[in-house]
């Protein structure tokens, strides 16, 4: 039997042309800085860190079945110790980006050791539950959160001052994480986790253990949403509970729902419709989170499959 | 734990049941996880707290506290949940959306402060309860707590509407395939549950106050007693809350700063041992 090489490359099932795509979309991103203004590209870095926190929701809801609202806490935790290590601990940026993904990971392992047992709508709550208590932790514990005010430090090392810079930085890095869950996804865990959503007890009549596959499907998603919390703490300089708050973790999943569910690289997508909207209603009105609700019961209603989805399901309509 | 505190425990617990027995009726019977049941609480207290301040009456701020979210439970129910009927995940989302609209449009309405709904002339001041003095509000509330307690064991267990709830959480489609209207008793269920979520608004309104993030607190502490009681049973949700409620002061004592992270703990042992909660059963 013969295998393709690319099989067991690195790049495990690329199509050419996809890698062209992917290369394409790269180049274009990285060209952004040179057409837009200092304002939009702060505005697209923000696209890419919270596209990275979408992805990590995907991992769970498009390939376990299991959509998490607890990830905006986890993102969270993440800026929270990145913005105190480099603050008041007065660390380096990157042992506290390490110890920022480490924490968040940490976070995301307890939430998953109480959650991989629920599935459906409970599975929900309880990640509703948890994030709930990281918020109200970083709420009440004023003498290392410094409460409602936040903490503010310079987390941003000198040569990434810059707009264009710290956009380019954060798109190495969004590239690079966006192909580790590319191929997380790919492996065959992520198949496993995929039969999983498809069907729990075949899987385990398989003999496949369920909840730890589970356990590390979440906390490896938390990895990535600890990723992007670190970014967005460079992002920022700046860290207060509505970091953690449960409306982080809706427009996480609101992202990701609107960019399609299960699509992976839709999650860019979902933040840049999101960010923009956000901004765009920020000009006229502070309703923001009125908007935000607003968006949040349309979509449930007329396009639960997500923007590209509902797009793609149009255009085939109206091709046939 | 002295006595005051325990005291206080219970008369968090009475208010927790009032808020989440609403949650779990809606919950087990409709098997719709109102996310926005916590925006109910705090849009019934601001409401309550209007109408009771301009009346100057506090029954009528209850009325009228009740009156409102359930309207608001009717639209909610009959003008967008109708859309997404039988989709788990896009109800509790569409809620959860629900739920935002509802809380930004409170601090459009009545501001950023917090307010605290006047107590009623004969319910001011205190009391000695076993030698402690203890503030008659919230033994009031603690009595309001039980009397909620025994009027729905009253209405679930010994009237007809009870029995169609009962068998509506145990088997929807069989009690539908009997001839039994069930989308009535659906959204009676719907309104009385939001009512309570009212009711619980105005009575938490005059003594823990209101304010913008109230509504994600009680939504919270409302999902551990859920959690931990199981779905749609009323014992459940009775020892639920009292379980939360005597933690919550415990931590409070014990760990001002951290009081949150103590309703976690039990939860946590209890999820490892019935994932359903303690007095769940899986459907």
């Amino acid at each position: 039997m013969t295998q393709p090489v690319s099989k067991n490359s690195i790049l495990a099932g690329m199509t050419g042309r996809a890698l062209v795509i992917a290369g394409l979309v790269v180049i274009v991103a990285a060209c952004l800085p040179m057409v837009l203004s200092s304002y939009q590209v702060g505005l697209a870095t923000e696209v890419l860190i919270f596209g990275v926190l979408a992805m990590s929701i995907d991992i769970l809801a498009g390939f376990a079945g299991r959509t998490s609202l607890g990830h905006g806490a986890i993102f969270g935790v993440s800026t929270y110790v990145v913005v105190y290590a480099t603050g008041q601990a007065g660390l380096s940026l990157w042992t506290g980006f390490a110890l920022g993904v480490l924490a968040a990971t940490a976070v995301a392992s307890v939430f998953a050791l109480l959650a991989v047992r629920t599935s459906g709508v409970y599975f929900l709550l309880l990640t509703l539950a948890l994030g709930m208590i990281v918020w109200g932790v970083c709420l009440r514990w004023t003498q290392v959160t410094g409460g409602e005010n936040g903490m503010r430090a310079d987390v941003r090392p000198a040569i990434l001052m810059s707009h264009s810079a710290f956009y380019w930085a954060v798109l190495t890095g969004a590239v690079i994480v966006s192909f580790a869950m590319w191929r997380f996804v790919r492996s065959p865990f992520g198949l496993t986790l995929r039969g999983i959503r498809d069907s729990e007890s075949r899987m385990r009549s398989l003999g496949y253990n369920v909840p730890l596959h589970l356990f590390i499907g979440f906390t490896v998603s938390g990895i990535f949403a600890g990723v992007a919390g670190g970014l967005y703490a460079m992002f920022n300089n700046f860290v207060s509970p509505s970091t953690v708050a449960l409306a982080q973790s809706v427009e996480g999943v609101l992202m990701m729902i609107a960019g399609g569910v299960g699509t992976l690289f839709g999650a860019f997508v979902g933040a840049a419709a999101i960010i923009v909207l956000e901004n765009i209603v920020s000009s006229y009105t502070e309703r923001w989170l009125m908007v935000l609700g607003i968006t949040f019961v349309l979509i449930m209603i007329f396009a639960p499959e997500g923007i590209i989805g509902k797009l793609r399901a149009i255009t085939s309509r109206k091709a046939r | 734990m002295s006595l005051f505190q325990l005291l206080n425990g219970l008369t968090f617990a009475a208010l927790l049941f009032v808020v989440a027995s609403g949650f779990t009726l809606i919950f087990g019977l409709l098997r719709i996880v109102n996310l926005a049941h916590g925006a109910l609480y705090l849009f019934g207290g601001y409401i309550g707290y209007s109408v009771a301040v301009k009346t100057g009456s506090f029954v009528v701020g209850g009325i009228g506290a009740m009156a409102a979210i359930a309207a608001i439970g009717f639209v909610l129910d009959q003008g967008l949940l109708r859309f997404v009927r039988g989709n788990e995940l896009r109800q509790v989302l569409l809620t959860l959306g629900v739920a935002f609209f509802l809380n930004d449009l409170a601090l459009v309405i009545w501001g950023g402060d917090s307010f605290t709904v006047p107590i009623p002339e004969m319910l001011r001041g205190g009391t000695r309860v076993f030698g402690t003095f203890y503030p008659i509000y919230r033994l009031f509330v603690l009595g309001m707590g039980i009397f909620v307690f025994i009027g729905l064991w009253v209405l679930l267990n010994h009237t007809r509407l009870g029995a169609l709830i009962r068998a509506g959480v145990d088997d929807a489609e069989m009690v539908e395939a009997s001839g039994v209207n069930i989308r009535r008793v659906f959204l009676f269920t719907f309104l009385f549950g939001s009512a309570l979520a009212g009711l619980g608004g105005l009575m938490g309104g005059a003594f823990l106050s209101l304010y913008p993030s109230a509504d994600a607190e009680i939504l919270t502490f409302s999902l551990a007693v859920v959690i931990i009681g199981g779905r749609g049973s009323l014992v459940g949700v009775g020892v639920g809350s009292l379980l939360v409620g005597l933690l919550n002061t415990l931590g409070q004592v014990m760990f001002p700063e951290l009081a949150y992270f103590v309703i976690f703990g039990p939860m946590a042992v209890l999820l490892a041992f019935r994932p359903l909660g303690l007095f769940g059963r899986a459907t």
